[in-house]
């Protein structure tokens, strides 16, 4: 399988004006990953999938603001 | 032709009267990335492209007009019944002086939309790949704009849109496959 958010670390400068953001976060969403989708994946139920945005759960990969749900955001 | 369904593609709740969100949504309204650039792009590149893949052009290019439909109600729900004191708090007094309360297809910054936005270049992986970018220019800005808004009920609107972004890259990532032709055939490069 394939994770969906990398991590890395930018320089930080002992001159910089404000509190460094040691960790940079960005999204590498599944449709990287998948290639032609291949036949009989997993799929959710029907009312599920109109909330969700997809039938596939391959390709859900919902985001949430770091903001919004604190300590289960995505973070950036 | 089109035959128009009297409902939103997925339910729009606002629950903060906050006009500021409404001034980062016409990003995705009139932006060069947003709803509309999006369906005006793909509904004219159908045309000159491979029959194979027109239909999946033809598809999405009018799933986008329901995206714009969901943005449009955002803002609107977002300014309709704001004060021009709390439309100035949100920097919206220049939308307020040329359009009072109605929408606008501009940008967050105020730039009127333009064609330039869009191409269609004729070449069919040229048009795919621009089409797979915009996709995911799409997507990048519903999470900035999910960063920046604290409405809970917004960001649900805002989510399953940033989804739709990521199956329709998805699709246009296999139409490039379609036309490459060399699916199923057991190649090694
Ligand atoms: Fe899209």
């Amino acid at each position: 399988m394939f994770t969906t958010r990398k991590q890395y670390e930018p320089y930080i400068s002992p001159f910089d004006p404000c509190p460094p953001i040691r960790v940079k976060t960005y999204v590498t969403a599944p449709n990287l990953y998948v290639g032609f989708q291949p036949p009989n994946l997993p799929q959710f139920p029907l009312r599920e999938a109109l909330m969700k945005g997809t039938l596939w759960q391959v390709f859900y990969d919902p985001y949430y603001s770091p903001y919004e749900t604190k300590g289960k955001g995505d973070g950036s | 032709m089109w035959i128009y369904e009297k409902k939103l593609q997925y339910p729009v709740r606002v629950s903060t009267c906050n006009p500021r969100l409404a001034k980062y949504l016409i990003e995705q309204y009139g932006g060069a990335d947003g709803e509309l650039a999006a369906a005006l792009r793909y509904l004219n590149q159908r045309y000159t492209l491979p029959p194979k893949v027109i239909g999946l052009l033809n598809d999405i290019g009018t799933e986008e007009l329901a995206h714009l439909e969901m943005i449009a109600t955002m803002v609107y729900k977002l300014t309709k019944d704001a004060t021009p004191e709390q439309l100035k708090e949100a920097g919206l007094e220049p939308h307020y002086v040329d359009h009072e309360r109605a929408l606008f297809y501009h940008n967050a910054a105020g730039n009127p939309f333009t064609a330039t936005y869009i191409q269609a270049k004729g070449d069919p992986i040229t048009d795919l790949y621009e089409d797979i970018a915009a996709e995911e220019k799409a997507r990048a800005t519903y999470q900035w704009i999910i960063n920046m808004s604290d409405d809970p009920d917004l960001n649900d609107g805002l989510r399953f849109l940033r989804e739709r972004e990521i199956i329709h890259a998805q699709r246009f990532r296999e139409a490039v496959e379609i036309l490459k032709e060399e699916r199923g055939q057991k190649k090694i490069f």
